[in-house]
């Protein structure tokens, strides 16, 4: 049996496929939690867990936030906006202030790649990333890759397609990592500019031609278009790519009639996906929110853990 | 290294013996109780909760609900320990105003059966709550005390208990380490 040894959750790049089936597996029972009268457990009882969120977010912030709550821990939010950080405070010295008020897990999300990686090599409590730039946004992928064991019962040999801004996107670079240590198989496309060649590095198929690369997928991942990464302009425009790479009721005609489609959210209804397409039976958006709450309890309640040492009955 | 020396406790016919024994004590102890819910510990409990339930389901002449319970979120030392696997939870009927029998297979600190009530409460409010263990083994941090006992066994803290169940893959056999 595997044991969780990690204190921090920083990316999935360096998690083993035995640690994400842990993860998995903890976030099931968790997942059970949220489905009782008293959907709240005492496992943090008296931990503080402070939301740094230097780059905004709503949903991550609450899912994280009522994951916090339902353990019983006390959860502060910070976010950039009215913060000292805007006064010049480096992120170093707001990470160690927060410190200074005992807290015992910072989840961070930050626009700099390793800003996670940079603040838990000085912090005594954990650290867990909440999307840092376009690196990557571990519990997303680990809350899909629940949701899809969840509804096809295993992960290893399904045909897994993401659809759209995969070059701008964390969720896409740790859904990668995910899914092929669990053994699936991961097909990217979009366009050209935002799909570059180097993603087969990573052990993923790179296509440019929407139909074929949904033809055979169990499941769809859509994309949100990252306008406020995008440096220049990658595409001519919102209607262009909707007619080449949204997924419309047409592209749906001709996929395997149980596949998922699933969607890490805000969607933009109309630019990738169809209206209808977002509210039908084979779309899994809302649960993946429903799954997110678990997953994140999950991982708060494994990195509190203490060292390896013998339980005890 | 050590060499550690195993005594066996309680041999296969022994434990079926001692749930034989725990069931018909369970039954003359709760005869006009309509309102019987047992509920296993994960794991080893919930194996033996469901063996229970088949003798008890005999001797009462009526099917009793069984229930599984894991207790890892509700435990107070997660500081000390890495975090524990998590097993399913099933409480398969609402137990407020029921007699729950509590099923673990060792006793010890007391600490996992006060984790279990705090887990129970979550779900209603029993009646009242027994505890069937087939091992206990002292140690007591907690004043908790078991209600059935297959076999009290005194134990020094370093000596450890070790209980394999059938349903687990091997045979039934509880044995005693010393260190």
């Amino acid at each position: 049996m595997t044991t969780w040894q990690r204190k921090h959750l920083l990316d999935i790049e360096s998690l083993s496929a035995d640690e994400i089936t842990m993860v998995l597996d903890t976030a099931r029972a968790f997942k059970a939690v949220g489905e009782r009268a008293i959907k709240k457990v005492p496992a943090l009882r008296g931990k503080t867990v402070i939301n740094l969120f230097v780059e905004p977010s709503t949903r991550t912030r609450i899912s994280f936030e009522l994951a916090a709550i339902r353990l019983s821990a006390d959860v502060i939010n910070f976010s950039a906006e009215a913060s000292s950080l805007r006064k010049g405070e480096t992120l170093k010295d707001t990470a160690r202030n927060l410190e200074a008020l005992n807290a015992d897990i910072i989840i961070i999300r930050h626009s700099a790649a390793g800003a996670p990686h940079f603040i838990s090599r000085f912090l005594r409590g954990s650290v867990v990333n909440a999307g840092d730039g376009a690196h990557e946004h571990p519990t997303q992928a680990l809350l899909d890759t629940f949701t899809i064991r969840e509804r096809k019962a295993r992960v290893a040999g399904l045909n897994v397609t993401i659809l759209g801004d995969i070059l701008y996107s964390r969720v896409a670079r740790s859904n990668i990592w995910a899914l092929n240590k669990l053994g699936a198989n991961v097909t990217l496309c979009g366009p050209a500019t935002l799909v570059p060649r180097v993603f087969e590095q990573m052990g993923c198929r790179v296509m440019y031609d929407v139909e074929e690369a949904i033809a055979n997928a169990d499941i769809i991942n859509l994309l949100r278009i990252q306008h406020e990464r995008q440096r220049k302009t990658m595409f001519p425009g919102l209607s262009e790519y909707t007619s080449l790479f949204g997924l419309t009721k047409a592209r749906l005609a001709h996929t395997r009639p149980d596949v998922l489609i699933m969607h890490p959210g805000p969607i933009n209804r109309g630019v990738e996906i169809d209206s209808e397409i977002a509210d039908c039976g084979r779309s899994v958006i809302l649960e993946q929110v429903t799954n997110g709450l678990a997953v994140r309890m999950a991982v708060l309640f494994l990195i509190s853990g203490g060292k390896a040492q013998e339980i005890t009955a | 290294m050590v060499m550690s020396q195993k005594v066996v406790l309680l041999s296969p016919p022994a434990v079926q013996r001692v749930l034989t024994r725990i069931a018909h004590e369970i039954a003359e102890k709760n005869e006009d109780d309509a309102d019987l819910v047992l509920v296993g510990i994960q794991r080893g409990g919930v194996f033996l909760a469901r063996r229970l339930e088949l003798m008890l389901a005999s001797v009462m002449n009526r099917p009793i609900p069984v229930g599984a319970l894991d207790v890892s979120m509700h435990r107070d030392d997660l500081d000390n320990h890495v975090a524990p696997e998590v097993h399913p939870t099933n409480i398969p009927i609402d137990i407020t105003g029921k007699t729950v029998v509590l099923v673990d297979d060792v006793l010890f600190s007391g600490r996992t059966t006060r984790a279990a009530m705090d887990a129970l409460n979550d779900f209603g409010r029993p009646r009242r709550i027994q505890l069937a263990v087939l091992i206990d083994r002292g140690h007591r941090e907690l004043p908790i005390k078991a209600d059935f006992v297959g076999k009290n066994v005194p134990t020094a803290l370093m000596e450890r208990i070790e209980v394999q169940l059938k349903e687990a893959g091997g045979t039934d056999v509880v044995y005693l380490e010393k260190a």
